[in-house]
């Protein structure tokens, strides 16, 4: 690991004042930035320590919000009373993700930016244009299986791994943020993650020294909530893909559908058309199929991760039709 | 900077801040009980308890936790007197290399905390309710520690044994 500065910072305008400068990084879990700064994919010169900042409450707001601190632990925010009642699908997609050792560490605010497991983002003697731009991408011919099939580019085909990001995205999460000027903004989930395009190394809207203080959640669209992962193993693995889907079904007919996907892209993935596809019609075979069209249309395969594509469409229709099932 | 470990406060001079909790425990301070597999978060060998839960030790540096009560396998039970763990695993024989013990045994303390604190896990039918920990429950909260030995069923016999006393 390469050296670095430790401070510990004593206030969040402490924090964003000492992260300012390039090569600064907040750190609060450690459980990615760790992992990769072992490896030196990731090489901070100065470590701000957030991880003692009074950010870690669940709160319910009048207007009916729940505002989640960036220091949750993945695992308090999965057990929170709150969350498992109202918002079921956050609980399950935390809870579908790495292991109990590590949900204890992991916070709200590094989860939803913990990086790619593309293998040669994670090999620095491989190319790789998201770790040092204009590299290359050592995937697109190689060994890409749990790679992205859609919104990728000819510069990065890398997905972004996180489970609890697709169940607030299909939750319309909003990430609110310091900056270092002093100023504060509330960025929709929708928003927030970036796709490859030409510079993969720019995964968010975030700035230098910009501090995610809190996530806060609508009240939850009616419906059943259900997260389902499919992976190489049944537990303590990342997803190859992954739905999160809130569906109302009203007198035979889906009333509201609301469906994120994880292992897909560079992002949490969610395409209105899918849910325009689904809305005001009856549950069938056929129209689980079209919505599967439709989320599908511009889906491209690399060669090992070819399989995601017939993979996203029976995993869509499996969620739907328990979905269906739940209601009846 | 001063660390609580095992009940006992250690006193760490010069420091580098690269140093994991891991290897300080270890390199430092001779806990040579918590093991280094993957030092990647990916086997669970150097799973500890922070504060009374349960954390790869690997992926936290030692400076984060300063003031933090610190449990390792050291500290949860002796020769003479083992912990209710430890003796169910040297009973159902729940291991064969061993390795992957104490991180086994720690992460099981932890995990049968959280059971009695409620929380549900993956494999809980409906995430709502409080959890009854039969065998898939063990298996899925025990999933981030490996076991090259597979001593996994033998380890689903001690554990269920404690957990049921
Ligand atoms: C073996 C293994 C298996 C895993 N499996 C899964 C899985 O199946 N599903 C899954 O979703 N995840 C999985 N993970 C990833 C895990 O969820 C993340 O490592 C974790 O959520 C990151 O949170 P952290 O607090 O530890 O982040 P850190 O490592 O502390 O930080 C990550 C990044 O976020 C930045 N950051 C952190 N907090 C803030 C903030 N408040 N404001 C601005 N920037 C911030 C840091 O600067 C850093 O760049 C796994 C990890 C491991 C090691
Ligand atoms: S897919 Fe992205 S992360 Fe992976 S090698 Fe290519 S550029 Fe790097």
């Amino acid at each position: 690991m390469k050296a670095f500065e430790y401070n510990r910072a004593a206030s969040v305008e402490d924090a964003v004042a000492g992260a300012a400068a390039p090569g600064a990084r907040f750190i609060a879990g450690g459980t990615n930035l760790l992992d990769l700064m072992k490896l030196q994919v990731m090489t901070p010169e100065t470590l701000v320590d957030i991880s003692r900042l009074p950010l870690d409450q669940v709160e319910h707001l009048v207007d009916a919000e729940t505002r989640i601190g960036a220091l949750v632990p993945n695992s308090d925010l999965a057990a929170n009373p709150l969350i498992r009642q109202h918002y079921t699908v956050l609980s399950k997609a935390l809870l579908a993700g790495a292991s109990g050792q590590l949900r204890n560490k992991a916070s709200t605010g590094g989860n939803l930016l913990q990086r790619t497991r593309c293998y040669y983002f994670y090999d620095p003697s491989m190319a790789c244009n998201k770790r040092e731009p204009g590299t290359g991408c050592s995937a697109q011919q190689g060994f890409n299986r749990i790679l992205a099939i859609l919104g990728t580019s000819e510069h990065c085909i890398a997905t972004h791994p996180s489970d609890m990001a697709v169940a607030m995205r299909a939750l319309d999460a909003v990430i609110h943020t310091l900056r270092p000027d002093g100023s504060e903004r509330a960025i929709p989930i929708a928003d927030f993650y970036r796709l490859p395009g030409d510079t993969p190394h720019i995964e968010t809207v975030l700035e230098q020294g910009e501090l995610i203080t809190t996530i806060t959640l609508p009240p939850p669209p009616p419906g059943v909530q259900l997260y389902r992962k499919v992976r190489d193993r049944a537990s303590y693995a990342f997803a190859l893909v992954s739905v999160a889907a809130v569906i109302d079904v009203q007198e035979g007919r889906i009333a509201g559908a609301s469906l994120a996907f994880g292992g897909l892209a560079h992002m949490p993935w969610r395409d209105p058309q899918v849910e325009a596809a689904l809305i005001g019609q009856a549950p069938s075979p056929a129209l689980f199929d079209a919505a599967a069209d439709a989320l599908l249309e511009g889906a491209r395969g690399y060669g090992h991760n070819d399989f995601k594509i017939p993979l996203a469409r029976r995993t869509l229709a499996a969620v739907l039709r328990q979905a269906v099932e739940m209601h009846a | 900077m001063q660390l609580s470990i095992n009940g006992e406060t250690y006193a760490v001079e010069e420091l580098d801040v690269r140093t994991s909790l891991l290897d300080l425990l270890r390199e430092r301070l001779g806990l040579t009980g918590s093991k280094k597999g993957c030092d990647h978060g990916q086997c669970g060998a150097c799973t500890v308890l922070v504060n009374g839960r349960r954390i790869n030790s690997c992926l936290t540096l030692a400076v984060m936790h300063e003031g933090d009560e610190i449990t390792t396998i050291e500290g949860l039970g002796t020769p003479e007197a083992l912990h209710p763990l430890q003796a169910a695993f040297v009973k159902h024989d729940g291991y064969q290399c061993g390795y992957c013990t104490p991180g086994q045994i720690c992460s099981a303390v932890g995990m049968l905390d959280e059971v009695r604190r409620g929380w549900a896990s993956h494999v809980t039918d409906d995430v709502a309710d409080a959890p009854q920990l039969d065998d898939a429950e063990i298996r899925e909260r025990m999933s981030g520690n490996i076991c090259r030995c597979s001593a996994y069923p033998n380890i689903v016999d001690a554990i269920r044994e404690v957990a049921q006393a």
